[in-house]
């Protein structure tokens, strides 16, 4: 079985330490939620977990493979990332824009048919074929966003890391990309890996939440567990629980912990 | 606006340049028509055509070519349409090189002095570039180490002036940097093809890094791009491909600025897709720029760099109220 897993990771930026020894292990099929306050961790461990960032210490495996034993293209067409805020820098056509994603597997000569195939599907599995001939920065946000996991699935990678893919979307598109986070992972086996703000979102779409304070794991269970008032009080500083919902956990929010 | 395919476009600018090729081996001062083109080695229309017009329009071409090339991939490099071949500082060393031969009196001694030491100026500023930027591969540290170089060349240039020793120096010095083809022999079109070419190839290779930066530089790595490989390909490149283009003409601004831009609508943005219309694109509109300075019925031939300039004023003229009737 496939295997993401990060061994003891530490980094420092400048005398900040960011994370300090944190262990995970992912497993395909799964959605895990990383969440914690502002500054804990999130984006840097997820950047480890892409080989974006070289950890000071500690290493992150692919099956059992130190990651950057891989050649980039290698690794680029198991891990995709969807970097926060993601940049679009020119006015190009959702099929151009999405068959970037190709990226790790075209040769010298561009798309191939099978390229192409690769992308059509990627859009067909986020539905946003209508936006195929649309400037995507022209998009809503919403849209924007079905496009952007699009380009990350154009390349089928075995792992999806999207850094706060629910930032700025309205309850309708939240739902909607929880609901195809979950299909990838689901129906086509996927590992996904996300860092969310939005800890209702983490209750509804993850089998299981990391809660990351000051660089170390705090928490790491199914959601409910993970997010239990012990947890959010120490981690958010917030007297909250979790009540049965008629779908599932929600998640009410006191006030400040005193 | 819907692009057109591709394979039309470069058709169309390839026939562009053939035309132009046409005209410009035909029109000067000294008008050469078709029947003349048979003549003999010796005829006074053989050595216009073939020791004059025919170095000068295939410099025309290389060097337009090298401008909108080297354009296109620092726009798709840097993420900023306003980028163009100037930017990285390797021109202004160029041109700080070519300069200091005319203040030491060096540069009429022989006629590969000039562009000789032009290309040294802009080999130090390639490995100046990269010094200056360190080893990581951010674009915006590249850019800041561009301008540092620019800026410090262009003081060089301007202290050259400042304290040269005669007002020949400066006459020649001022003229030069101006940026012409008038002249320009084959032994110029020899000293400087290598390394255009060589550099337009290195530029062509980093197609995919550039469409792959659309989606940034965490986007690009995470695709498997190697950042810090593209950016040396493209400061050689741009280095090697603009170097020796200054060196034999000078500086000629504004064509790396506009084609990109007047291609983006016709082909879609895509900066890899952009850099081969971009350098035909280039090479016919400095060869137009030079068969009408050509033409021009002034008493001195209008400098092709002061032509670029006076027509890149009113275009970008067109592109801002373009834009605020888009904004509007």
């Amino acid at each position: 079985m496939s295997l993401l897993s990060a061994e003891n990771l530490s980094v420092s930026l400048g005398d900040k330490v960011v994370l300090n020894g944190v262990g995970a292990a992912f497993a395909p099929g799964l959605v895990t939620a990383v969440v914690g306050p502002n500054g804990a961790g999130k984006s840097t461990l997820l950047d480890c977990l892409a080989a974006l960032r070289r950890p000071d210490a500690g290493r992150v495996t692919l099956d059992e493979r130190a990651l950057r034993d891989l050649s980039s293209r290698e690794r680029a067409r198991r891990i995709a990332y969807l970097p926060q805020n993601a940049e679009i820098a020119w006015a190009v056509d959702g099929r151009t824009f999405i068959g970037l994603g190709r990226t790790p597997w075209v040769g010298a000569w561009g798309l191939t048919a099978e390229d192409r195939a690769a992308v059509g599907r990627a859009m067909a599995v986020t539905g946003v074929e209508d936006f195929a001939d649309r400037i995507v920065s022209t998009l809503s946000g919403g849209e924007r966003a079905r496009v952007l996991i699009a380009r990350a699935l154009a390349g089928d990678p075995q792992w999806l890391l999207a850094d706060e893919p629910l930032a700025g979307l309205d309850p309708g598109h939240v739902l909607d990309a929880c609901d195809l986070f979950r299909r990838l992972a689901d129906e086509e086996g996927r590992g996904v890996i996300l860092t969310l703000h939005d800890l209702d979102a983490a209750l509804r779409v993850a089998d299981r939440v990391i809660v990351l304070v000051e660089g170390r794991v705090l928490a790491d269970a199914p959601p409910r567990e993970a997010l239990s008032s012990q947890v959010l009080k120490a981690a958010y500083g917030v007297e909250a629980h979790t009540l049965a919902g008629v779908r599932g956990p929600v998640l009410e929010m006191v006030g400040r912990a005193r | 606006m819907k692009t057109l395919p591709r394979p039309l476009i470069l058709i169309g600018l390839l026939a562009l340049i053939a035309v132009l090729s046409v005209a410009s081996m035909s029109a000067g001062r000294v008008w050469v028509p078709w029947s003349d083109w048979a003549s003999r080695q010796g005829d006074p229309a053989w050595a216009i055509l073939f020791e004059l017009r025919l170095p000068r329009t295939i410099l025309a071409l290389m060097v337009g070519a090298v401008l909108g090339l080297t354009g296109a991939a620092l726009q798709g490099y840097t993420r900023n349409p306003l980028a163009d071949p100037g930017m990285l500082g390797v021109s202004t060393m160029a041109a700080l090189g070519a300069v200091m031969t005319f203040y030491l009196g060096a540069a009429a001694s022989a006629p590969w002095v000039l562009p000789g030491a032009a290309m040294i100026g802009a080999g130090a500023g390639v490995i100046l570039l990269l010094a200056l930027a360190g080893a990581t591969s951010s674009v915006v540290t590249f850019i800041l180490a561009g301008v540092v170089i620019q800026t410090m060349a262009g003081a060089g240039v301007a202290l050259a002036l400042n304290l040269a020793p005669n007002p020949w120096a400066v006459n020649e010095i001022v003229n030069w940097l101006m940026g012409s083809l008038a002249d320009r022999s084959v032994v110029e079109l020899k000293l400087a093809a290598p390394g255009m070419i060589l550099g337009c190839l290195l530029l062509m290779t980093q197609g995919r890094t550039l469409d792959a930066l659309t989606l940034g530089e965490a986007g690009a790595r995470s695709l498997g791009v190697r950042l810090d490989v593209g950016r040396l390909m493209l400061a050689l490149g741009a280095a090697l491909a603009v170097g020796s283009a200054v060196s034999v003409t000078g500086s000629i601004g504004f064509v790396g600025l506009i084609v990109p831009h007047l291609l983006r609508p016709l082909i879609g943005a895509r900066p890899g897709g952009l850099l081969l219309p971009s350098a035909l694109g280039g090479a016919a509109l400095v060869l137009a720029a030079d068969i009408l300075v050509r033409l021009t019925p002034s008493a001195a031939e209008i400098k092709l760099g002061v032509a670029m300039a006076a027509l890149g004023g009113p275009f970008f003229l067109a592109l801002l109220i373009g834009m605020r009737r888009k904004l509007a």
